[in-house]
């Protein structure tokens, strides 16, 4: 057994063993920390695959945000976790039933046909290599992406900023009884409203109006 | 693409089995909706790995392409149903799925 063998299967094993654990952890942060395990034995069979650009867009989104949020709002919700488990069992085997049937189902269309990839037509979107010199993975996958692919690519960040301003609107809120800063209200102001010319007689006191400009 | 006897049905399976642990998961979390997310990702990142195994073993690099768009899409889905999940505890105090049926149709 090669080194590459022994690596697919030491990321395969600790990904499926760590996708277990995320399912039937206990503790939801536990649950987390065995997604980001999980995740990262991804990234590292995508680096067996030759997609290094991909492993580390993994490591780098899934990891460093996704996995965060998730351990941010698991810690931030102050909710009885052990509660949300009661009929864990109970559900088990209707979940066994129709898990076991989309693996078999699975298992059928990856044991049961022959899979020839010289049987493949021309690939839309080949690997290229440059006289003896082969580029890297993320010069390749840039020259499609930003050419070919720069529609998808902008409707990504369209999705991403949708996201953003969707998750924005629906964390924000404002609290009653908090002085806030107005800058409309600071912008409008004119000398005519905010000031007011007073003659004041010699011995004569200034009676305030009940102005509202104070 | 040769990898010293690993072909491409291995890593099919391996996405398989993940496919079906965010599956079970989905089934065995019912009430908490944080585990339920977190299946969904697992379902995504099995998905992942067929297209770029795929994209590997065809010599073709537009299933990375398509890999890095689900990617983006998981990503917001993400952010958008943990905001949800925020919101919702502001107003209710629990997540528990079973609560979740005032806007019954």
């Amino acid at each position: 057994m090669g080194l590459t063998a022994f690596f697919f299967y030491l990321f395969a094993t600790l990904a499926v063993l760590a996708a277990t654990m995320v399912i039937v952890a206990r503790n939801p942060v536990h649950a987390v920390l065995f997604l980001i395990l999980a995740f990262f034995n991804a990234a590292g069979l995508f680096v067996l695959l030759g997609a290094e650009f991909l492993a580390m867009l993994l490591v780098i989104v899934y990891v460093g945000a996704v996995a965060v949020l998730f351990l941010f709002v698991v810690m931030m919700l102050d909710v009885d976790f052990a509660e949300l488990r009661a009929g864990f069992i109970k559900n088990a085997p209707l979940g066994l039933i129709v898990g076991g049937i989309v693996f078999a189902e699975l298992v059928m269309v990856v044991g049961f046909q022959t899979y020839q990839p010289n049987r493949v037509g021309v690939a839309a979107a080949p690997f290229v290599t440059e006289g003896a010199r082969a580029i890297t993975n993320t010069e390749a996958l840039g020259r499609i992406l930003y050419t070919k692919y720069v529609f998808l690519f902008q409707g990504a960040g369209l999705i991403l900023l949708v996201a953003m301003i969707g998750a924005i609107v629906l964390t924000l809120r404002h609290k009653e009884g908090v002085k806030r800063q107005s800058i409309a209200a600071q912008v409008a102001r004119r000398p005519a409203t905010a000031m007011a010319v007073v003659k004041v007689e010699p011995g004569q006191a200034i009676i305030p109006t009940g102005g509202d400009n104070g | 693409m040769q990898l010293d006897g690993i072909g491409i049905g291995h890593f099919l399976t391996v996405a398989a089995c993940l496919f079906t642990i965010g599956i079970f998961g989905i089934f065995l979390n019912r009430k908490n909706v944080i585990v339920i997310l977190m299946s969904v990702e697992l379902m995504l990142l099995a998905v992942n790995i067929n297209l770029v195994a795929f994209s590997a073993f065809t010599n073709d690099l537009v299933g990375q392409v398509f890999a890095m768009m689900v990617l983006t899409v998981a990503a917001a889905e993400a952010a958008i149903g943990l905001a949800i999940v925020v919101v919702y505890f502001r107003n209710r105090g629990s997540i528990a799925v079973e609560d979740i049926n005032m806007m019954k149709g």
